[in-house]
């Protein structure tokens, strides 16, 4: 299918146009609430709330008998902050450490909503059907009333966090400090988690259970890559977990088969992969390539040092100076002294190199330059 | 008699039954430049933290200036230990200053024009200034000591606690730090450091807390700063010239 085409599309077509919106909306949420998590240093948060809503959803439909979306994400809600309050209660009651609680609730009621849904698929109800989609998700069940409610959230967490700024920065960075400036921190904690917690059980409808905390992380771990200010941080893991919602929409549209929850967080990762590949500041590329150079600068400064200790005892500084002595310098190569000929450091004739005023000059400020630092 | 800035009364802190601090009397006079000396594990640090209410302790209160502490929270600024937050959050130095404006600021009101002069005057007082767009991770142990320094400056509070502020920086820096501590005891401040270097106490402090769990002495350099003291709080025999 052709890309405008496609474009046609999404505005023509009611389900993919709903569907496009829905993943971008939450990409965009789960990106920005996603960095707080990352920072926080509690990217498996995410992880553990996601397992914990699965039991809300079986119990949610055990006693209401109703598959509406919007009743089985409220048993979602309340298991998914139930597990979270159980985690903090871990971690500050006994001697545990945060991974050790997320791993323990995560399991504990991953492993109890598992029971419940086998459980209810042995029940004698037609009804039953279709509760496992929120295992994996199933974007294509996504309705406009949806998309609403997950526009409201976000409108909702944006204000929140357009208000309380400065208090999550604080939080974030310094805990114990903002406390001693006078500000609830067990508020603005809450506060947050739960937002969280909301965003996670709003996206569980499409990318379900078990790959959810991969919309909460990737985004923001890429946005991390391109920028060292919080603000910047934010906007682009929301434009990044957007962007990842709406391609991975158009992929598993435009092929069979694919399911639309896994194909967003494979693209997400994708982004991951690239920012810590090429990002100039942070990236694996750059700094590989930074390395070299300082290396390579490193080698062709110790050459001119060399050279210049040879040449420093004589009268005439421009005094010619055969090559071969160069060879009991270890730093020496050919082409380190070909890249001095093209500073117009050092000249070379006939087997005997001299070293030019303005090589000298350099060589002189590199040690100066070497005082300095010392 | 001189006015106490800081009284604590039978301050008793425990991790799990056992006693970090026990029943710690202190009173702190207004305008000295106290050192809390013991060895690891003593509960310096956790003195510090139970005072500011980072920590609860089990029995206990503590004042500023006659009044309880949380009223008085205005007049109290607090520089963590450097190694008590990540170094590698997305900020500038400029902003890590501003956060101390925060207290004043109060909820959702965001810092100013004013909030930033403040917080510059206070990176140009500790020598930082031309830091000040640089990305935190990208300083000096030194650097990020005079940050958090710069930080606890703009509070411009009465009484400064200082968790080992010396710690892993260089020379030059803990001259510029401990000059620092010193304008500020001459503006009438009163502030209050862990600190671990024995051999400095007498040249930097004129006041000290002796802190082994028990409060073993507190007072003037000059008069408790023995070897009998540094005995009773190291447990063993210690011995210390110093010059008075």
């Amino acid at each position: 299918m052709e890309i405008i085409e496609y474009i046609q599309l999404v505005f023509s077509d009611y389900t993919l146009r709903t569907i496009t919106l829905g993943t971008a909306v939450l990409g965009a949420v789960t990106g920005m609430l996603g960095s707080f998590a990352v920072l926080r240093k509690e990217s498996l948060l995410g992880d553990a709330i996601s397992h914990a809503a699965l039991p809300g959803i079986a119990i949610a439909f055990l006693i209401t008998g109703s598959k509406d979306t919007n009743i089985l994400l409220i048993g979602a809600l309340v298991s998914g902050l139930i597990g979270t309050l159980w985690i903090r209660g871990i971690t500050s009651k006994t001697h545990l450490k945060s991974d050790t609680a997320l791993g323990l609730i995560l399991s504990l009621f991953f492993g109890f909503g598992m029971l419940l849904l086998t459980y209810i698929q042995k029940q004698p109800n037609a009804n039953q059907a279709g509760l496992d989609k929120y295992l994996f998700g199933q974007a294509a069940t996504l309705v406009e009333s949806d998309v609403w409610l997950m526009t409201f959230v976000t409108g909702l967490c944006l204000l929140v966090l357009l208000l309380f700024w400065k208090e999550f920065k604080i939080l974030l960075f310094d805990k114990d400090y903002a406390q001693t400036l006078g500000f609830n921190t067990k508020f603005i904690d809450i506060l947050i988690t739960s937002f969280i917690v909301l965003a996670i059980v709003l996206g569980l409808q499409t990318v379900g259970v078990v790959l959810m905390s991969a919309m909460l992380l990737a985004p923001a771990a890429a946005a991390r890559q391109w920028t060292n200010s919080l603000g910047k941080m934010v906007f682009l893991a929301a434009i990044l977990g957007g962007s990842a919602g709406v391609f991975g929409t158009a992929i598993s549209a435009t092929q069979n088969n694919l399911s639309t929850g896994p194909v967003i967080v494979l693209v997400a990762s994708v982004f991951v992969l690239f920012s810590f590949i090429f990002s100039p500041k942070r990236g694996l590329l750059f700094k590989r390539i930074r390395l070299i150079k300082n290396r390579n600068d490193l080698e062709l400064q110790k050459t001119l040092a060399f050279m210049y200790h040879i040449v420093e005892d004589h009268d005439d500084t421009s005094h010619p100076h055969t090559i071969r002595m160069l060879n009991n310098f270890q730093g020496y190569s050919r082409k380190g002294l070909r890249k001095l000929v093209d500073k117009n450091y050092v000249e070379v004739e006939g087997g005997m190199w001299s070293m030019t005023s303005k090589g000298f000059k350099a060589a002189e400020n590199l040690y100066n330059q070497n005082g300095k630092n010392d | 008699m001189e006015k106490i800035a800081v009284k604590v009364d039978d301050l008793t802190v425990a991790y799990n039954y056992k006693p970090v601090l026990w029943d710690i009397d202190l009173k702190i006079p207004e305008g000295v430049l106290m050192a809390i000396v013991g060895p690891n594990g003593a509960g310096k640090s956790t003195l510090i933290k139970a005072i500011l209410g980072i920590l609860k302790p089990i029995a206990g209160s503590v004042t500023i200036f006659d009044k309880p502490y949380k009223s008085q929270r205005k007049h109290v600024a607090y520089v963590p230990q450097k190694g008590s937050v990540d170094w590698d959050f997305p900020t500038t130095a400029l902003d890590v200053v501003m956060m101390g404006t925060y207290g004043s600021l109060g909820w959702i009101k965001r810092p100013g024009i004013k909030e930033k002069k403040r917080a510059l005057e206070a990176l140009e007082k500790v020598g930082m200034l031309s830091f000040k767009n640089r990305q935190i991770s990208q300083l000096s142990g030194g650097q990020q000591q005079r940050i958090f320094l710069a930080r606890a400056l703009v509070q411009d509070a009465s009484i400064y606690f200082m968790d080992e502020p010396f710690q892993g920086v260089d020379a030059t820096t803990e001259v510029a730090i401990i000059n620092i501590l010193k304008e500020l005891r001459k503006a009438g401040k009163t502030v209050v450091v862990v600190h671990h270097d024995l051999q400095t106490v007498p040249e930097y402090f004129d006041w000290v807390t002796f802190l082994n769990v028990k409060k073993i002495a507190t007072g003037p350099v000059k008069d408790i700063f023995n070897d009998d003291n540094l005995t009773k709080t190291y447990g063993i025999n210690y011995k210390v010239s110093i010059q008075k």
